[in-house]
Order: C-alpha cells, then sequence, then structure tokens
C-alpha cells in the first residue's frame, strides 16, 4: 500500500498480493458489530433479546426505506441531503441491531440474511414507519414522532442488561436528537407559516396520529426483557404537545389506527403498504443470491 | 486501555480518515486503543456516527498498516461504548480541521434538546477561510453525516463545519 488514501490506492493498477486486506468489501470487515463482545448477559434470553432488536432494527430500517425514497423529490436540494441523512444514521442503527438479532438468537443470520430474506409477515416494526411518505409536511410529522419516541426509549436503554443493545441506544440517541430538531423546525416553520401552511402541517400530523399508539403497547417480549414502552407514552406525547403548541398547531383527537384481532406491526401483522416497500428494498439481492462485490 | 506509545499504536495512529484524509484517526478519536503482545496487535476503533459508512475502510486501512509495520497477527475490533463524541477531536486535529476550511466542532457536545422556539439561535461559528464571525447556518445537514454547512457573510464562502454529537 503505497498511498494513504485508498480511494487513490484502489486506482492504481498491478495484483493485490494475497490476503492483504486493503479494500473493505471481501475483506470480513463488512459486519458492523466487529469484534464487539456479543455474549449474552445473564438472566437475558437470548430468542427474547432478538426478537426486540429485530423490532427495533426493522423500524429503523423501514423507516429509513422510506426517508431514502425522498431523493430526487423534496423541496430543496438541502432538505433532500438532510432526510438522507436521518436515513443513513437510521440505516446504521438497523444493521447494529439487526446483526445483534442474529447473533442473539443463535441463528447466525446476518444483517442481510434479515433485511432481504425474510417476508413482510417477518417484519416486525410498528406500521408508523411503513405507510407512504404522503406529502413533506406528513414526512416532517413521521419524523417528529418517530424522532421524539426511539430517543425517548434510547434514553432508558442505555441501562439496559445488553451492553450491545445499550452502546447502540448510546450512540442512537445523540443522533436522534438531530432527527428531532429538524423536525420541530419544519414542524414550527410551517405550522406557525401561512395559513395554508399551517393547514397542511395539521393535515401531516393528522394524519400520523392514529399510528402512535402501537409505539406503546407493550408486546410479550418487551415486558419480559423490562423495557416496556407504556412508561414512554406520558412524556413523549408531552414533549410532542410542547412542539405542536409552539407550532401554533393543535394536537389531534385521533382514535389509533384498528389492530387485526388485537395483532399489529410487532407480530407481523402490516398495511398493505409493506409489500411493495419491501419488495423494492428486497429485489436486488434476490435476483442476485449471493453476490458479492 | 489506551496505550499510546508503543510501535503499533504509531503505526495505527497515523492511518487517515477516508473522508477526511487531513485528519489522522488519532486526531479524529475514532482509535480507542491498540494493544500489543509480540507480533500480534488488537487495535480499536470506535465509529462516529451508526451509519458510517468509512468504518469498513478504517478498519481495513488500519489492518493493512500494522501488517506493514511487520505485524503478522493483526485483529481489528469495534469498540461502541462509550460512543464517540466530537468532544474526542484533538487539539491538533481541530487546528487541521480549520486549516482545511471545515470549521471544528465546539467542546461540549451538542446543545440541549428541548422545545424549539422562535428566536435567535445562532452560534458563533468563525468562517474558516476569512475569520469573519458573521457567518450563518445553511442546513445542519452536509455531505457526510459528521457535517453541516454553513456559509460567510463576509467572504460570502460557504464551508463545511462538524457539529457537536
Amino acid at each position: 500500500m503505497t498511498d494513504d488514501h485508498v480511494y487513490l490506492t484502489l486506482s492504481e493498477a498491478g495484483p493485490e498480493p494475497e490476503g492483504e486486506a486493503r479494500w473493505a468489501y471481501g475483506t470480513g470487515f463488512a459486519d458492523p458489530l466487529l469484534g464487539v463482545d456479543t455474549a449474552l448477559p445473564d438472566g437475558v434470553e437470548g430468542a427474547d433479546l432478538a426478537a426486540y432488536c429485530q423490532m427495533l432494527g426493522d423500524d429503523a430500517l423501514v423507516l429509513s426505506q422510506r426517508l431514502i425514497e425522498w431523493c430526487t423529490r423534496a423541496p430543496e436540494l438541502e432538505e433532500e441531503v438532510a432526510l438522507a441523512n436521518l436515513g443513513l444514521d437510521l440505516l446504521g442503527q438497523a444493521r447494529r441491531l439487526l446483526t445483534r438479532a442474529g447473533q442473539a438468537d443463535g441463528s447466525g443470520r446476518t444483517e442481510d440474511d434479515l433485511a432481504y430474506w425474510r417476508e413482510d409477515h417477518e417484519f416486525r416494526n410498528v406500521r408508523l414507519v411503513e405507510v407512504p411518505n404522503g406529502d413533506f409536511a406528513h414526512t416532517v410529522a413521521r419524523i417528529l414522532a418517530f424522532a421524539t419516541a426511539r430517543q425517548a426509549l434510547y434514553q432508558r436503554l442505555v441501562h439496559h442488561a445488553d451492553p450491545v443493545l445499550a452502546a447502540v441506544a448510546a450512540a442512537g440517541t445523540k443522533e436522534l436528537a438531530y432527527h428531532r430538531e429538524w423536525a420541530q423546525e419544519w414542524l414550527l416553520r410551517l405550522g406557525d407559516g401561512t395559513p395554508y401552511s399551517h393547514e397542511r402541517m395539521q393535515a401531516g400530523l393528522d394524519a400520523v396520529w392514529p399510528l402512535l399508539d402501537e409505539l406503546f403497547t407493550p408486546h410479550p417480549v418487551e415486558l419480559r426483557l423490562g423495557t416496556d414502552p407504556a412508561a414512554l407514552r406520558e412524556p413523549v406525547l408531552a414533549l410532542l404537545a410542547d412542539d405542536i403548541a409552539e407550532a401554533t398547531l393543535t394536537v389531534p383527537d385521533a382514535a389509533p389506527l384498528a389492530y387485526v384481532g388485537g395483532r399489529a406491526g410487532r407480530d407481523g401483522v402490516h398495511t398493505e403498504d409493506l409489500g411493495p416497500l419491501l419488495a423494492e428494498l428486497q429485489v436486488v439481492a434476490r435476483a442476485h443470491p449471493g453476490a458479492t462485490w | 486501555m489506551v496505550t499510546t506509545t508503543t510501535r503499533a499504536w504509531e503505526a495505527a495512529a497515523a492511518v487517515t480518515d477516508p473522508e477526511l484524509p487531513m485528519l489522522t484517526l488519532a486526531d479524529l478519536g475514532v482509535l480507542a486503543g491498540v494493544e500489543e503482545s509480540g507480533d500480534a496487535v488488537t487495535a480499536w476503533l470506535t465509529p462516529t456516527y451508526s451509519g458510517c459508512p468509512a468504518v469498513a475502510e478504517m478498519a481495513a486501512d488500519v489492518d493493512a498498516r500494522l501488517r506493514e509495520a511487520g505485524y503478522t497477527d493483526v485483529t481489528v475490533r469495534l469498540r461502541l461504548d462509550p460512543p464517540w463524541s466530537t468532544d474526542l477531536i484533538s487539539d491538533e486535529g481541530r487546528r487541521k480541521l480549520a486549516e482545511a476550511g471545515i470549521a471544528p466542532p465546539a467542546a461540549g457536545g451538542p446543545p440541549p434538546g428541548g422545545v424549539l422556539r422562535l428566536g435567535p439561535t445562532r452560534r458563533a461559528v468563525t468562517c474558516p477561510q476569512c475569520g469573519s464571525t458573521d457567518t450563518e447556518e445553511l442546513s445542519r445537514f452536509g455531505s457526510t453525516a459528521c457535517k453541516a454547512l454553513w456559509r460567510c457573510r463576509s467572504c460570502r464562502e460557504p464551508f463545511d463545519r462538524i457539529k457537536e454529537i
């Protein structure tokens, strides 16, 4: 390796000495938990931890995919970059969480196995993250709600018994602060803007609100792991109410989106919108199984 | 356990960041530790953002540099706890960033969150081109996850700024 910069090094022709690790792909460095101690802590059931990491990882993965759909569609170039950045943060969190899931259940499944080779009924994300983007205000409302709830959750998970989950949460909470701030700024700008922007922003909140209930409804896995999300309901809704009031908007009074026989996203029961999203997310991996580059 | 005096540390610490090539991994605070035992060496990296796409490349570079330095048994591992913070960027790193036209982050981590109010929220950021403090933020998100986009109202030049995390 003759140059400090790997891009320049790569462009130099010449045979590569066998075994020399000078490029990321195919050198075994793709693991987002590379070398992290992944032993299970006492008292934590591997299957439960895996299911929980899938829930949180699927939330992040699916919302990341939705945000990336804004590329070439955002109202301003800066906002397109912002949305792509938020999506990248969530993708990074998803990679760690799904990798943790595959280790914790002993299946040895990788992040790619879980992202690309599960069917929609095997995804454990809340429905909030899978519904289509709608307009820009709808996206602002969804990011505000998701980032506020996820940050509150991560702030608690930094004390979780599983050190990997705790570390993912500690890094993630700092990233989500920027997501929340971005959404707050747009909420304020649109809500306290013109009568028309106010109306559109209110419609965005109204559309998202019925989907919030699922974030605070405990799944048996969460109860067994001591991470009951019901405890988040009051503080998260209070934060959102403050933001909404500051933006001269009204907290929607909406019934939760109906569950199907008491089941929803955490049980693999999704809206019809998840399938097409996954088709796009998974098509390359499924068209070329096992491909590497 | 951070050991900063060994030959292995020196080799790993000289690797540069793929996105910010003016900085070494040591300047950036990404190199979290190096342990050496005979011909075996383990280097720990703490990624900046969860989704930083440069981690794999950094790990590959550290691995290659240590092998060049004569170590045959090289392991590169990630250390996620404690998470990376811009406070880990060294004074030398901050100086090199400014020299390269990138405003370094303020010390003390990100500003506290809470309800956002209407009103001035400007931070005092010095333009790395002309030194003016008459600057404004264009977007909190820039060309990489760790940067925001700013503009100087004096010299009219745009510049990147590492945002606190």
